[in-house]
């Protein structure tokens, strides 16, 4: 467990981390997200007692790391894969961190096995390639058989075999009770390891919860509609009963309606109603990508511009059309779908999902909500449980 | 944490690294083979000599003439065992590994100090008879009055320059800041104000100066040094303390 109280950190008069309060608790992947420069791997530093806080602090287990007793057999970290001497043998690397804790040296032939090293144990790692320097940063925090592992960037450079790897590692060292904190910028591979998220931004806390409640409360989905192509008028009949429905419709490049505020059943009915054929009709969950660019949009502090190429340019021939922009490149809002429900809590804490559906109600494509604990037959507190029941089978 | 571990990890990243290697053997290669060089010259030269150089004839001291141009090799090795933690990286790596950063320090430098220390002596000891076989008949013996103390205070002279250089670098921390410092310091700075009359008096308490005095057995005619061998190596000692309790105090405190 791993927890912050009010953590602070100026360099001079640049705060890199506000009043950073969180718990990472053991048994799940905590995701650590934030734009560049937001103050995460300072946070990371601060953990393992590199970096002292300028207030407040961070224990793990209940002690500050400079005073946790045999520090490397509890806390295994990958802060930074190129904090290595090139000069130095791969094996001898870790047989210098494991002496450090006692840890036998056949434990680092182990670890090299682990992370697929083994034939290159005994080379430099200044010949190592970037996800091969990963691999051995990755060794050094196994070394210990560590409660405790922090990862920054785990998966940078790592080929897709290296990444489907450090996903079920992280997976499994979480599901063996562990606590497991690591960041990352890829938002694909965050949705596919972490259970629960801790995001900041210029180093203040924008969200601690869960990666469903994230993506439910910071975006909306949408159903996509389509009508017939060869019948235009058909859509825009559909467009006015839907607004007149309550919904909002906006259409898209290629001729769809984009619908939000309407169940999906709705929009069906109401074209059922309307006489007009439909083509399609889906429903879109937004990704967490998606959920995480609307939150940080405010927070990011390096953001690209359009290159404009001004003096590189060939003047355009005539009649020839300037190439349209790159989805997402210098257009700030982009990823900014409409706020989830009418006066929706972009930043809210955990919701009800029945609450928190993209189309106002229950989302019936969605994975079915929790049962509340009111309907469920037998309320533990009311009934002793018995050994027969399923529920406590397992 | 017990310190044996490490001490022992250190000994692991010491001799793992080419670096290590170069610095020492170049050290010791460079002193005695510039000690047998020097040596032979003298030899020579003796007959021409002038009286007063010639009762100031310290065949001893002449052997360690090497030392200047050694000490330079025992520098880069003391500089670059420290900051190349930093130059690396690998210091968030190993202060997240030891969070008891005194213990830390202290392991890293016993160790290189005891490396230092095993090859200062060796050296020392080997330019001593190699230097004494060159003098011919001027030689002096191990056996002579303040001879022994000059051989082995020649080790323990190396084996400080050593550490003075591991407390500037862990203070400074980049290894090119703490050589560009150091470098001309001992080569060129303490000669220069070690020469002029008007700055000798201050020149002869800067470390490599006052350390130096330990290797000298006949003490020049006019000599009005206000400290003798073992005083001298003292001030040198004070030197490195200072150095090492800076860098202490600094990475305690520091950021890493």
């Amino acid at each position: 467990m791993i927890e912050a109280v009010g953590l602070t950190k100026r360099y001079g008069d640049k705060t890199a981390v506000y009043n950073l309060s969180f718990q990472v608790r053991p048994g799940t992947v905590t995701g650590f997200l934030g734009p560049n420069g937001s103050g995460k791997s300072t946070t990371m530093r601060m953990i393992l007692g590199l970096d002292n806080p300028t207030s407040g602090q961070v224990t793990i287990g209940g002690y500050p790391y400079r005073r946790l007793p045999n520090a490397a057999r509890q806390v295994g970290a990958l802060i930074d894969a190129k904090a290595v001497h090139g000069g130095r043998a791969a094996r001898n690397h870790l047989l210098c961190l494991a002496q450090l804790s006692g840890i036998p040296a056949r434990r680092v032939d182990e670890v090299l096995g682990v992370v697929g090293l083994q034939d290159v144990a005994r080379k430099r790692s200044k010949g190592f390639s970037l996800g091969m320097g990963q691999r051995l940063g990755i060794a050094a925090a196994l070394l210990g058989d560590p409660q405790v592992l922090l990862f920054d960037e785990p998966v940078n450079g790592l080929d897709p075999e290296g990444i489907l790897w450090v996903r079920n590692l992280m997976k499994a060292l979480a599901a063996e009770g562990r606590t497991v904190f690591v960041s990352s910028h890829l938002m694909s591979e965050m949705a596919l390891t972490a259970d629960h998220l801790i995001v900041i931004g210029r180093g203040q806390l924008l969200a601690d919860m869960s990666i469903q409640d994230f993506i439910a409360a910071n975006s909306a989905g949408f159903a996509r509609v389509r009508t017939p192509d060869t019948e235009p008028q058909l859509r825009e009949k559909l467009s006015a009963a839907i607004t007149e429905a309550g919904g909002h419709v906006l259409p898209e490049q290629d001729g769809a309606l984009r619908v939000t505020g309407l169940p999906l059943p709705r929009i069906s009915d109401i074209a059922h109603d309307t006489d007009v054929r439909l083509w399609e009709l889906s429903p879109h969950q937004a990704s967490l990508e998606e959920a995480y660019m609307r939150m940080t949009q405010g927070a990011v502090d390096y953001r690209s511009t359009i290159d404009q190429k001004a003096g590189l340019m060939q003047p355009l021939p005539p009649g020839a059309q300037p190439p349209m922009p790159v989805p997402g490149q210098g257009q700030p809002g982009w990823y900014a779908p409409p706020p989830p429900q009418p006066g929706g809590q972009p930043f809210a804490g955990p919701q009800d999902p029945a609450q928190a559906g993209p189309y106002g109600a229950p989302n019936p494509y969605a994975q079915p909500p929790a049962q509340p604990p009111a309907a469920a037959p037998a309320p533990q507190t009311s009934a002793p449980a018995t050994p027969t029941e399923p529920e406590d089978a397992r | 944490m017990a310190a044996t571990q490490v001490i022992r990890s250190e000994w692991t990243k010491i001799r793992s690294v080419a670096s290590t290697v170069w610095t020492l053997s170049l050290a010791v290669v460079v002193t005695i083979g510039l000690g047998i060089l020097i040596s032979a010259l003298s030899k020579n030269e003796f007959d021409n000599m002038s009286r007063q150089d010639k009762l100031s004839f310290d065949p001893t001291f002449i052997s360690f003439a090497g030392m200047s141009l050694g000490q330079l090799a025992m520098i880069v090795f003391g500089v670059l065992v420290v900051s190349n933690e930093y130059s690396t990286g690998m210091i968030r790596t190993s202060l997240a590994a030891v969070p008891q950063r005194g213990t830390f320090l202290a392991s890293k430098i016993a160790v290189a100090t005891g490396l230092s220390l095993a090859v200062g002596l060796v050296t020392s000891f080997v330019t001593f008879f190699l230097g004494q076989a060159m003098l011919g008949s001027h030689r002096a013996e191990i056996g002579d009055t303040g001879v022994l103390r000059a051989v082995i205070g020649g080790g323990l002279y190396m084996t400080l320059i050593a550490m003075f250089s591991m407390g500037v670098a862990a203070m400074l921390r980049s290894p090119m800041l703490s050589l560009g410092i150091l470098m001309p310091f001992f080569f060129l700075i303490s000669n220069i104000l070690g020469n002029v009359s008007a700055t000798k008096k201050i020149g002869r308490f800067l470390p490599d100066q006052a350390g130096s005095r330990i290797m000298q057995v006949v003490t020049p005619i006019d000599d009005d040094t206000p400290y003798g061998p073992w005083g001298g190596l003292g001030i040198m000692a004070l030197w490195v303390a200072v150095a090492l309790i800076g860098a202490y105090v600094l990475l305690k405190k520091r950021d890493a």
